[in-house]
């Protein structure tokens, strides 16, 4: 329990760290709100009381924790394009990424780890050099390039889905599952090249261990150590990059969704940055980060579930 | 005591590959088989030996767009990773070598700039300074530091107390020294795949960021601006998205292969 503890006590305070770097980065560089809301011709009377209701003049501390107990209470401000709550903004373009990251995370689980095992079967073998071609080939290819091509040739020729036309998440899900689907598989590919690389380093040099030679002479098959033994000890790389993954494919998802034309936060961070809407940027960026140290600690705790030497400090 | 270096066929195809294009970008710069911004009749023309890679809604030959467009990609890539590498490596042979309280902090700082995802890290430093083509680099020059700092610390601090070194600074060689001329040599093998990387990572990013329209903006022309570009005409012309796409697949493909290469023969000579 113990690791646990420990592994909670620091995601919490890296959290309290990234924010209070994005809350003073945003402090320091957004200017004054209360003249980006009011615009410059407003009288200094009303600016004043304008800061005072904002809780403006109050200490740079004092302002941040007020932001974050807001951040976790759900208030994140006002957006100045939209003069709307930015929880309310942003909620449902939350939703919409969510659901093509976890589609995406699917896939590349679902392929990663088949494709892994047989690339370090054939590893040595006459077939090598091809496959590593193919994998670096992989993830050489730009998803957004992939999506253009997606769009092109499924949406465009096959009209298998019509690109620019999202159906509504909540009233269609089965159809905007569909057309996230496309955008998943085009984020997913050069990452599962990357997973099944690491994959198949890992378990050729696992292979060579000992333990592993034992097994084998001692007449095992040695299909059957490769699952039974040598894929639990050298699981633990493929978990921390999964976590990566699962942090990247967020960022990487932001202009997918732009070619897509799907309605999600990558879009909508894109066009507030492009505005100057501060409180959205600065909720989105904190949110992502939050979404990576929460990733990053999951495959560290799956990590010491799945290895138990690593209880022991190591690392 | 030279160390023969063995070439593999990944370095060989890698480097001839890179190589290849590299210089097709260069020679780009002075060289094109048309105006790469003079508009013609041959509007949406397919490739044709005329035309290899066709020609868009305004008749402009996109063989002559790629060639001189990838310069600013180039350019940007490489900047950007020496950028990322010169401040990283500094910053990562000073900590590593000295440790102690700075080394912590400057530790835990990188930990969370890492949580930040590179690409959304360097979008808000572009909606600080502003989009355009050196804005771009010096984001992502930014935005790279941290992890060759990491790369190079733990390069620096392996070799803190190791024998040679122990000697040197014995007899009384400065710290500068010690660093440059004993230590760097040595942390060559990890820095060079990890300037690959980065250098991959850098591409992509001016592409994706280029392509969003935060990025490099015209009269500058790269590879991730023609790809918006193609997108707009992606019914019409489609060979012109996939000519940029295939030019950026080939140039990652390429340093990718240069990188796979180095590591393979890392194993093959320890």
């Amino acid at each position: 329990m113990k690791y646990v503890l420990r592994r909670i006590v620091t995601l919490v305070l890296t959290m309290i760290m990234v924010s209070f770097l994005s809350f003073a980065a945003f402090h320091l560089i957004s200017g004054d709100p209360a003249v980006v809301i009011l615009g410059t011709s407003a009288t200094p009377e009303r600016l004043e009381a304008l800061r005072r209701s904002m809780g403006l003049d109050q200490p740079f501390l004092i302002q941040y924790f007020r932001w974050l107990a807001g951040f976790f209470t759900g208030n994140l401000g006002i957006s100045y394009s939209y003069q709307q709550p930015v929880a309310a903004l942003i909620m449902p373009k939350l939703q919409v990424t969510f659901c093509m990251v976890m589609l995406s995370f699917a896939v590349i689980i679902i392929c990663s780890f088949p494709i892994g095992l047989f690339s370090s079967r054939i590893a040595g073998s006459r077939l090598d050099w091809l496959h590593t071609t193919f994998n670096q080939l992989c993830m050489a290819v730009p998803a957004f390039f992939l999506s253009i091509l997606v769009t092109y040739v499924f949406g465009i020729a096959l009209k298998w889905f019509r690109p620019g036309a999202f159906p509504d998440l909540a009233k269609n899900p089965v159809g905007a599952m569909h057309y996230l689907f496309y955008a998943a598989v085009c984020i997913a590919i050069p990452r599962i090249a990357m997973c099944v690389r690491m994959m198949r380093s890992t378990i050729i040099g696992e292979m060579e261990k000992n333990y592993v030679r034992t097994a084998i002479s001692r007449g095992n098959d040695r299909g059957r150590v490769l699952r039974r033994h040598v894929l639990k000890n050298s699981l633990v790389p493929t978990i921390t990059l999964l976590g990566q993954t699962m942090a990247e494919i967020v960022s990487g998802g932001i202009v997918v969704e732009q070619v897509f034309g799907i309605p999600g936060m990558g879009r909508f961070l894109v066009l507030s940055i492009s505005n100057k809407d501060y409180p959205v940027v600065q909720a989105l960026v904190v949110i992502l980060a939050f979404w990576v140290i929460m990733a990053g600690t999951v495959a560290d705790l799956l990590n010491q579930t799945v290895d138990t030497r690593l209880r022991l400090g190591g690392r | 005591m030279k160390k023969k270096v063995r070439i593999n066929g990944y370095l060989a195809a890698g480097l001839i590959l890179t190589a290849v294009i590299i210089l097709w970008i260069v020679v780009g710069q002075f060289y094109t088989p048309y105006d790469p911004t003079k508009m013609s009749m041959d509007k949406l023309q397919g490739p044709t030996l005329a035309h290899l890679f066709g020609t868009d809604r305004f008749g402009r030959d996109i063989f002559s767009r790629v060639m001189r467009g990838s310069w600013t990609t180039l350019v940007i890539a490489v900047s950007t990773v020496a950028i990322g590498c010169v401040v990283g490596t500094i910053i990562g042979a000073v900590t590593g070598y000295f440790g102690g309280a700075a080394d912590e902090a400057l530790m835990r700082i990188n930990d969370a700039l890492t949580a930040f995802p590179s690409i959304l890290l360097a979008l808000v430093i572009i909606s600080f300074l502003g989009p355009g083509k050196y804005n771009v680099t010096v984001a992502l020059g930014i935005v790279f530091i941290p992890s060759f700092a990491r790369v190079t610390r733990t390069a620096f601090a392996a070799q803190r107390d190791v024998n040679y070194i122990t000697s040197a600074r014995l007899m009384g060689a400065s710290w500068i020294r010690i660093l440059v001329v004993h230590m760097l040599p040595n942390t060559i093998n990890v820095l060079l795949p990890a300037v690959t990387i980065g250098f991959n990572n850098a591409v992509l990013a001016e592409a994706s960021m280029s392509f969003l329209g935060i990025g490099v903006n015209p009269p500058d022309v790269s590879m991730g601006y023609m790809l918006s570009e193609a997108q707009g005409m992606i019914k019409a012309a489609p060979w012109y998205a996939i000519s940029v796409g295939i030019m950026i697949a080939l140039l990652i493909f390429g340093v990718g292969l240069i990188g796979e290469g180095m590591q393979r023969l890392d194993k093959e000579v320890g």
